[in-house]
């Protein structure tokens, strides 16, 4: 159906969205690059010139860099973990016949449409502080001590709030996918006496796998580039400077340029990494 | 798939569904309401769940110190500029795609995601320093740019997505009427991509307003929008609870209410027409 004529109108109309984006890759990505083979202080000295491998294993080899390495696999597991499971028992219950199910989604989704600096910060107050929390309260309530979260188990308190953040998204693409799922399917293994639990190891899982492989894609995307939230919570500090965290540091706070931009550079690959399997499975579903 | 239960059996889903939804939402919930309390209320143990004396003078209070209005007009300028130019690129390119293809076309829409999953904190330094440049930093013209340009992707994926339903055999009977690519476009396909365009906006609204990297690292006080505008709550002094549950009650709940109606929406732009 495509004339020669309207090949090249279509590739005009696709020009501008292109050229966009291919500049908006190179230019900053070619900067970056260009950037993490100097030795590069802006406010000591500027650009001092060419130092060839040298930020890269600094980067490496710096004090900081493998707890922060540890710190973003437990923030971006953890996550991960509490949001497919609860998203997965979630998606079940909201699939189920219940009445006002319009309104019980609407309150599970809210979450996901609360600005990250503002559900940080009403987590670190108004529920994690030590004394006026309404989680100190709960503790008293039953006699406890209360537990001050961002000091004394900061990471796991991030988990937390960024579980709370993302439990929704996890939900609303596992009930979409559960939703497709074929009921007669269903009912015939329920006929031939298969339990919940078979039911939902052998037709249930399979039918989500697809979904929950994007969830756990997309979603790594998402955390492993988290800001906000600690930024505003503890300001990396008592352990929970991520990866991206210590780069954010190392370029704008100590305006060491060179090395934060070789430790950009590895932020990059990781990131493709992941992005290579996500984008393996949305290729294959365009063939379809 | 929905089955025929008993009664009893709704009626248990029901309660626990509801006991689930409540929980999860309760934290909104309590920000919404210790926004009317005084200071000294919103502290008091035993917490005040309803039975306090509801009060407004935290908004006024929000808005006179720290002037509310013009975080918000930052936020909507921001988010709806970045969304509308983003739109005007992406609909001919989407267009193209869905209705042109080639056999690039899978390339280059893989490559425009894959522009997404590049972390902002990679091209941090060189944004920075291209805005200072520029004479952008700080500065809403920039910042629009930068939000058009993270979600130029998902913009562009979304209405693909979009215009692949729409069939291609209604455009071949237009051109076969001798309708013109110009007529093709503005009356055949226009009026069956409005609900699409309008879904992508919405969602692309809602990433925009709630985009916490780029809005904390480029701006300072003139083109701040309201995501800097809570982070500056972040060292506050004296009590501060009430004033800050409305300065965030202000921040979301725009975007709660229009959150709402992009439900479905967000399942298809988030996963890049990955699941339906």
């Amino acid at each position: 159906m495509a004339t020669q004529h309207s090949r090249s109108a279509a590739r005009l109309m696709m020009a501008p969205a292109v050229v966009l984006l291919l500049g908006w890759m190179l230019v900053p990505l070619s900067m970056t690059l260009w950037f993490s083979f100097r030795k590069f202080l802006p406010l000591r000295g500027g650009d001092q010139g060419f130092v060839g491998f040298d930020n890269y294993v600094r980067f490496i080899s710096s004090s900081s860099f493998w707890p922060a390495v540890q710190t973003t696999l437990v923030i971006v597991l953890g996550v991960l973990i509490i949001t497919i499971v609860f998203g997965v028992l979630l998606a079940m219950l909201l699939d189920q016949p219940i009445w006002g199910q319009g309104i019980v989604r609407i309150l599970i989704i809210a979450p996901f449409f609360v600005m990250p600096t503002v559900s940080a910060l009403v987590w670190k107050n108004i529920f994690m502080d030590p004394v006026n929390g309404l989680l100190a309260h709960l503790w008293r309530a039953f006699g406890a001590d209360p537990v001050v979260w961002l000091t004394d188990v900061p990471v796991y308190s991030i988990v937390m709030i960024l579980s709370w953040q993302w439990l929704p998204f996890a939900t609303l693409i596992l009930l979409t996918a559960i939703q497709s799922l074929d009921g007669e399917q269903l009912e015939a293994s329920e006929m031939d006496g298969a339990g919940f639990l078979s039911r939902f190891i052998y037709i249930i899982l399979p039918h989500l796998s697809r979904a929950i492989t994007i969830v756990i894609l997309i979603q790594t995307i998402f955390l492993l580039s988290i800001f906000a939230e600690i930024f505003v919570t503890t300001g990396g500090a008592f352990g929970t400077r991520t990866l991206t965290y210590l780069i954010f540091q190392r370029v704008l706070e100590s305006q060491n340029v060179g090395l934060g931009s070789a430790g950009g550079v590895y932020a990059i690959i990781l990131a493709n990494i992941v992005a290579i399997f996500l984008m393996r499975i949305v290729g294959k579903n365009l063939d379809a | 798939m929905a089955r025929a239960v008993t009664k009893q059996r709704k009626t248990l889903n029901t309660l626990v569904a509801w006991a689930v939804g409540l929980l999860i939402f309760f934290p909104i919930l309590w920000t919404i309401l210790t926004s009317f309390k005084t200071e000294a209320q919103a502290i008091n143990d035993p917490p005040l769940f309803l039975f306090f004396d509801w009060t407004l003078e935290n908004y006024g209070v929000v808005q006179e110190r720290s002037d509310y209005m013009r975080f918000l007009w930052n936020s909507i300028i921001l988010a709806g500029g970045s969304t509308l130019l983003g739109i005007l690129v992406a609909v001919p390119a989407a267009w193209s795609m869905a209705f042109v293809p080639s056999k690039r076309t899978k390339d280059i829409l893989l490559w425009m995601l894959s522009t997404k999953m590049l972390p902002a904190v990679g091209v941090l330094y060189p944004i920075y320093l291209l805005f200072i440049e520029l004479g952008l930093l700080d500065s809403r013209v920039g910042l629009t740019i930068v939000l058009m340009l993270i979600n130029l992707p998902i913009i562009v994926w979304m209405l693909y997505t979009y215009f692949r339903e729409i069939p291609g055999e209604i455009l071949e009977a237009a051109r076969m009427d001798g309708a013109s690519l110009r007529e093709e476009i503005l009356y055949v396909l226009t009026p069956m991509a409005i609900p699409g365009i309008a879904s992508t906006i919405l969602l692309n609204f809602i990433l925009a307003w709630n985009e916490a990297f780029w809005t904390l690292n480029l701006t300072a006080a003139k083109a701040a929008p309201l995501t800097a505008f809570i982070a500056s709550y972040s060292s506050p002094e004296g009590l501060f609870y009430a004033k800050l549950s409305a300065a965030s009650t202000m921040a979301i709940a725009p975007i709660l209410i229009l959150g709402w109606f992009s439900q479905k929406q967000l399942v298809r732009g988030l996963t890049f027409g990955a699941v339906k």
